[in-house]
């Protein structure tokens, strides 16, 4: 059996006094294409951000074998951990171009792709590539996150709510663009609201509620759950 | 004609020194949210240090090493001091910063003691650099000039031009992002820190001779540059530049001009008859940088140029 790229075993982290997680376990497979679904507040960002390092983790999370809790965001970056933040963090003055640079994290190790077969791959990028990122859609600012973190070469990346605030032709966009980050062997992460979009490109749904994992199975197990949907999901 | 040339001259070069000094906070302040009250002090630093090079050796070693020296101060208080406070949140690190400026003032004087230290202008640029309406003008202070420009230009260039100073800006904006990216940001909070203090060392060594090098300096200093900062605005450099070089022509302008408030009753047509005629143009510079915080802060509390509010 091969070991798991990542896993999360009784995972706790408090915001103040909250106490936000309550002992979350998952595992993601090399390769593999996680779904995290979950109403808001529930507790799935949080998991992402204590993974990361942002948020204090309490419990055990292995990447690739290795304990990562305690470690700096950017230890754990350079162990090949990408994270595309809910909130984008694009740097809005500098271009297209310097933000996908400043997502090389070693300058004199050639990574999978430069910075101009990024922009090839990705021709709304291309066309504004010398622009303030600022003034990007946000499509395109979610576009350029993406890439920004893929220009370090991750080998699994968590990304939080990508299709927040866009519009349906967009969100079907990127939700292509995700399939296609997962087919280079990326194992990816997806912590997502939409349902369209997750249960089309994932392998393995988790459903988080009240801080843990309260169900997980294939899309097609889940699409007969009508009662994890109601019971977790639903508004 | 000559006041307003030497004003002029007097008012970019104030300016200069007041941008180097400010740089640095600008950058820590914007970057990691810590407020250096001991800001002032790296500057006192870079003026005491400066003169135990040059009495020992030479202006111009001075010149390369004390700059140097005060940043690697600057840097070891934030590796082993503000980082290990940085835990405790933002007024830890302020009670922090409000410490070792005392601590750095109390040092000073019990090695070079209370009085100012004879820090002599080098002798090389000891002579009047020209003459303008029969009034001569220094070396010195077209050298300190140079120096500042070629700082600005320094820096303007590891900023704009280089991966490094792309990574400085990032975090400035984004911190945590750019740690997940991979950028080592305690290591660069650290540089940039002492970075920030080299410049202010820097401003000490150019300034230290021309104005006085005692213990006070660092507390005149010290609320100047917050006025700088905050004038210009959080995250902007450009911000510090123009409010530095406004400040320092402000107040250079107001020092010369010759007047008081009875000639200016006088102008308007009313009559001076109370004590507040007597009160020159030039008794009002020192007050000019705390009113123009006051009013920005009320006015445009995001500074000239910043990109977010205090």
């Amino acid at each position: 059996m091969t070991e798991p790229m990542l896993k999360v075993s009784d995972l706790h982290a408090f915001y103040g006094k909250s106490h936000v997680l309550r002992g979350v376990n998952m595992e993601i497979m090399p390769g593999e294409v996680i779904a995290l679904l979950g109403r808001n507040g529930v507790g799935r960002s949080t998991t992402a951000k204590a993974i990361m390092g942002e948020v204090p983790p309490k419990g055990e999370i292995t990447f690739k074998g290795k304990p990562i809790s305690g470690m700096e965001s950017h230890q754990i970056a350079h162990m090949g951990l990408g994270y595309v933040p809910e909130s984008r963090d694009i740097f809005p003055t500098m271009t297209v171009r310097e933000n996908l640079i400043l997502g090389i994290k070693n300058m004199k190790v050639p990574g999978k792709y430069t910075v101009d077969q990024m922009l090839d791959m990705f021709p709304n990028l291309r066309a504004r590539a010398d622009n303030a990122a600022g003034v990007l859609s946000g499509g395109e600012k979610q576009m350029l996150t993406m890439c920004r973190t893929l220009m370090g070469d991750p080998e699994l990346i968590i990304i939080d709510e990508p299709t927040e605030g866009l519009a349906p032709k967009i969100v079907h966009q990127i939700g292509d663009m995700i399939a296609e980050i997962a087919k280079t062997g990326v194992s990816i992460l997806l912590v997502e609201q939409k349902l369209s979009i997750a249960l089309r490109i994932a392998n393995r749904v988790y459903v988080m509620g009240h801080g843990e994992i309260v169900w997980s199975g294939t899309p097609e197990d889940f699409r007969e759950r009508e009662d994890v949907r109601k019971e977790w999901l639903e508004v | 004609m000559e006041t307003i040339v030497f004003s002029l001259l007097n008012g970019v070069i104030y300016g200069l020194l007041l941008f180097m000094l400010s740089s640095g906070l600008t950058l820590i302040f914007s970057m990691m949210g810590v407020l250096n009250f001991a800001h002032a002090s790296f500057y006192m630093l870079g003026a005491y240090f400066a003169y135990t090079i040059s009495d020992a050796s030479s202006f111009w070693l001075a010149l390369v090493f004390a700059p140097i020296l005060v940043g690697l101060v600057g840097a070891a208080v934030e590796r082993w001091g503000l980082r290990t406070v940085h835990v405790n949140g933002h007024v830890a690190e302020l009670l922090f910063t409000f410490g070792l400026a005392y601590l750095i003032d109390e040092v000073v004087k019990i090695i070079w003691g209370r009085n100012a230290v004879d820090y002599q202008i080098p002798e090389l640029l000891d002579f009047p650099l020209f003459e303008l309406f029969g009034a001569q003008y220094p070396a010195y202070r077209i050298f300190t000039l140079f120096v500042a420009l070629a700082m600005l230009v320094a820096l303007w260039f590891i900023l704009n031009r280089t991966r490094a100073g792309l990574i400085i800006q990032a975090a400035l904006s984004h911190p945590h992002m750019v740690g997940h990216l991979g950028h080592n940001v305690p290591r660069i909070f650290m540089t940039v820190f002492g970075v920030g203090c080299a410049l202010a060392g820097l401003a000490g060594v150019i300034g230290g001779n021309y104005l006085v090098t005692d213990p006070a300096m660092a507390v005149q200093m010290g609320p100047i540059v917050f006025v700088v900062v905050v004038v210009g605005g959080l995250g902007s450099l450009m911000g510090a530049f123009l409010a530095a070089m406004l400040l320092g022509l402000l107040q250079t302008f107001a020092v010369a001009i010759d007047a008081n408030f009875a000639d200016m009753f006088g102008w308007l047509g009313l009559s001076p008859t109370s004590e507040v005629g007597r009160i020159s143009i030039a008794s009002l510079a020192p007050m000019i940088p705390f009113l123009m915080l006051v009013l920005i802060l009320m006015v445009r509390p995001r500074g000239l140029l910043g990109d977010r509010e205090l």
